[in-house]
């Protein structure tokens, strides 16, 4: 029983400390939530090193198979917490002068995060669907935050009422599944799932196909995409932020998960899938985003579209292509996570604006910011020797391996259309004329943090290796269920 | 024809034809009872399979408390519900084509499963001389104890999420603090003024 | 499967009789009673006035948090039932793994009552 708490330390540092923020922020006497913000971001700060830490036991499971530590969940589990408390970090003044400072904000972000842990240690179907809901329900009542603005509530309900739907699919075909292995562990799925006279058990098809498609909802890749754009555009910008980096992170990491450990013989089944998931995201990517007028809707054919790339090395299936995914996923997270800190900074006299053309002419007033999210779109196009380069080199290397061709030259060319609205800002910040008001000065945090993502994404190609290891350890880690340690590997590297 | 195969079909056949009303019915009000008859009809077909503790949940919890949340709802919006279900049957191709698949792969799952059945048996749901609420409670509270608090940490949100949503402070300046009008003395209420005569306050 | 059905016969029989009976309540008057309607009889009935507006009208939406907060203690008993069931077999760690979950909902609710939900005004 001890041996299990240790496992699941992290998220229960994550689970206990939300607790205590709650009771801190009800019983405190004045506004405590600039306290509790600082203290949910040093949670999730201790929960990421924990969680580092555990890869050093290797692979082991907890509470009788539920729950499961391995190099994989470990880098993947830090990454989350990290990108959640920047999140955290980032909303602090957006919240503050919207007036949607509450306490409960951080609070929420934190159990959030608990969910994602435990969704990227699930290592059976009900600890996967628990996982799921946790952080689900967290993120429903995040981007209805705003609930006085009919925008907000409406994405509130929409990605309620969609979520739900695609919950429903996922128990669905977790439920079949079940009812044909006889059993929700991973390793026994994929013991009951094997090809019979050269054919999968076509029940147990059905249920893998709805499975995919709950999981498919949950990183917002086509055709399960549709409520990306309206919660992104009607949540408050600093939400979306969040909405965009963490959640995506872990639900990647249990889509490989289950892919991979429970069906690793029925791959000729859900690779087709992936391969139509993933061509059609980053179409829909690359053409939906050209005509629109809003940032944040943008930037949510934007992810769509990052999903597609970063789907092309999950739909390889080598451990080449998952250690592509786990290096796009992660490069994806900082240049989103910057690209917000610049939106969150596009602030007038009268309040935020949120228009692609309000950037006019940003090189010459506000420089700095200019040439931060400057960077980080072409960064997001992919255009050598940016950070984004290099996820997308990966990926399409290991899909040619794989003998993909057509995904990856497919993956080519919607990334070149996708560089047209990309380097369009590029040339409105920089071409245009500025229009007459001024952008407020850039809150300290986020200015910090748009240069940091922004000088990462720069000079990434001097020395990509340690990201690279770290992927590549973890993606072993998930496919051969060994222990691999990931982070003592690179500490001891010359 | 047993009393089991009799109960069955009249369970099953209620809550089909309630399940029906329920979106077909003009008054919501009507709506939410017809739920609540085909919650009954549900509770019923679980007894009939032996999930006994089930059917006790779906009476407890949705008939109890759900279908009360429901009624509250209907009664909170101030729409006129007979202009907004007249587009309500124009869905029925729709809904009906989503039906018909779902349908057809359930007689899939179940070509196939008479394939596995003798194959692959399932464990019973519960062990023999046991009820459904103590077969239960012997494994989820200990052997599948993170479930159980996972469920916890989810009622949680759910708690905090309904707070930040909907909960309204309201300013209302009259509102009666009992406490600190038993604590208020004459001392505190009465102030005795000496008042000159000619000269007023 | 028979013994099953056994042990609620009598439930069975209950509502058998409720429904025969009910149905009847209803089916009858239909026969037996005078039946004359005219447009003044039919007429909603407001003190004499014509109606004013619908019967229908807003609830305030603190219904809906009660019948929320109501709901998930609603569950959180439900998995007191089993729990209560079992609970000589569980031992000391089934009944810390219970407190642990009560404690977590109790810190739910110490949060509601100070944001002052359970007040009505």
């Amino acid at each position: 029983m001890f041996n299990d708490i240790g496992l699941i330390l992290p998220e229960l540092v994550l689970f206990l400390g939300a607790m205590g923020l709650l009771m801190l922020g009800a019983f405190s006497s004045k506004d405590a939530t600039r306290t509790v913000d600082f203290g949910a971001i040093i949670l999730l700060l201790v929960a990421a090193v924990l969680s580092l830490t555990q890869s050093q036991n290797g692979y082991a499971t907890a509470f009788n198979g539920a729950f499961v530590v391995d190099g994989f969940a470990a880098l993947m589990k830090a990454l989350t917490f990290v990108a959640t408390a920047i999140a955290i970090l980032m909303s602090r003044d957006f919240m503050a002068r919207e007036k949607l400072a509450r306490f409960e904000f951080s609070v929420l972000l934190v159990l959030a995060a608990t969910g994602m842990g435990m969704m990227i240690s699930a290592n059976d179907l009900i600890a996967l669907y628990m996982g799921i809901e946790l952080q689900s329900l967290a993120l429903y009542v995040v981007a209805a935050i705003n609930r006085d603005s009919l925008r907000s509530t409406e994405s509130g309900l929409k990605y309620f009422v969609l979520g739900a739907l695609s919950s429903g699919l996922l128990l669905y075909g977790a439920s079949l599944i079940y009812g044909f292995s006889g059993s929700i562990e991973f390793a026994e799925i994929a013991k009951a799932f094997q090809p019979v006279d050269g054919q999968l058990p076509i029940a147990m098809t059905i249920g893998l196909v709805f499975l995919i498609a709950g999981l498919a909802f949950k990183i917002s890749a086509v055709p399960f995409h549709m409520w990306t754009p309206d919660v992104y555009e009607g949540a408050p910008t600093a939400v979306t932020a969040f909405f965009a980096a963490a959640p995506k992170l872990a639900g990647m990491a249990i889509f490989l998960r289950v892919m991979l450990t429970a069906f690793p013989d029925a791959i000729i089944a859900w690779q087709q899938i992936i391969i139509f998931v993933s061509f059609a995201s980053m179409l829909l990517g690359a053409f939906a985003a050209i005509g629109q007028q809003n940032i944040k809707r943008l930037m949510a054919y934007s992810s769509i579209g990052h999903m597609g790339f970063a789907l092309v090395g999950f739909a390889a299936g080598t451990q080449d292509g998952v250690s592509g995914v786990i290096l796009y996923m992660t490069l994806y997270a900082i240049m989103t996570l910057g690209t917000f800190a610049c939106i969150l900074s596009m602030r007038r006299e009268g309040g935020m604006v949120e228009r692609i053309d309000n950037l006019a002419g940003l090189s010459q007033t506000r420089p700095f910011m200019a040439a931060c999210l400057a960077i980080m779109m072409f960064s997001l196009a992919g255009i050598p020797p940016m950070a984004g380069f290099f996820g997308k080199l990966f990926v399409f290397r290991a899909a040619i391996d794989a003998g993909l061709y057509g995904l990856s030259i497919l993956g080519v060319l919607s990334s070149v259309v996708g560089a047209y609205y990309y380097l369009r800002i590029v040339k409105i910040m920089y071409i245009d004329a500025p229009s007459e008001d001024d952008y407020q000065p850039m809150p300290r945090e986020l200015s910090i943090m748009a240069g940091v993502m922004a000088g990462f994404a720069l000079l990434f190609f001097v020395y990509p290796a340690p990201l690279i290891e770290l992927s590549n350890g973890a993606a072993a880690a998930l496919l051969n269920g060994a222990g691999t340690d990931v982070v003592t590997g690179l500490l001891s590297r010359p | 024809m047993t009393l089991t195969s009799l109960a069955f079909y009249l369970f099953a056949s209620v809550s089909v034809a309630s399940a029906f009303m329920v979106i077909a019915a003009r008054n919501p009000v009507y709506s939410v009872l017809f739920l609540i008859l085909t919650f009954f009809n549900s509770a019923g077909l679980f007894i009939l399979m032996g999930a006994e503790f089930l059917a006790l949940i779906l009476v407890v919890v949705y008939v109890g408390a759900v279908a009360v949340l429901f009624l509250f709802v209907v009664m909170m919006l101030d729409i006129d519900f007979a202009e907004l279900s007249e587009g309500f049957l124009q869905y029925l191709p729709i809904g009906a084509t989503v039906g018909l698949i779902l349908l057809l792969e359930l007689l899939l799952v179940f070509g196939a499963s008479s394939r596995l059945a003798d194959s692959n048996p399932l464990p019973r749901a519960t062990p023999e001389g046991m009820t459904n609420a103590e077969a239960l409670g012997r494994v989820l509270y200990t052997d599948h104890i993170y479930y159980f608090q996972a469920a916890g940490a989810i009622l949680l949100v759910a708690m905090i999420g309904a707070i930040v949503l909907t909960l309204v402070k309201s300013n209302n300046p009259r509102r009666q603090n009992i406490a600190e009008q038993n604590a208020r003395t004459k001392e505190d209420g009465v102030a005795l003024v000496d008042v000159k005569p000619g000269q007023g306050l | 499967m028979q013994d099953l059905l056994s042990n609620y016969y009598p439930i069975l029989i209950f509502m058998a009789l409720a429904a025969v009976i009910t149905l009847a309540l209803m089916v009858v008057p239909l026969f037996a009673a005078p039946h004359n309607p005219d447009s003044e009889k039919n007429a909603p009935y407001e003190c004499g006035f014509e109606a004013f507006d619908d019967a229908r009208m807003k609830f305030d939406v603190k219904f809906y948090l009660v019948a929320i907060l109501f709901i998930i203690f609603d569950l959180e008993v439900a998995f007191l039932f089993p729990w209560a069931v079992a609970f000589g077999e569980v031992g000391l760690f089934g009944f810390w793994s219970m407190m642990f979950f009560l404690g977590v909902l109790t810190i739910g609710f110490a949060y509601e009552w100070r944001k002052g939900a359970l007040d009505w005004d």
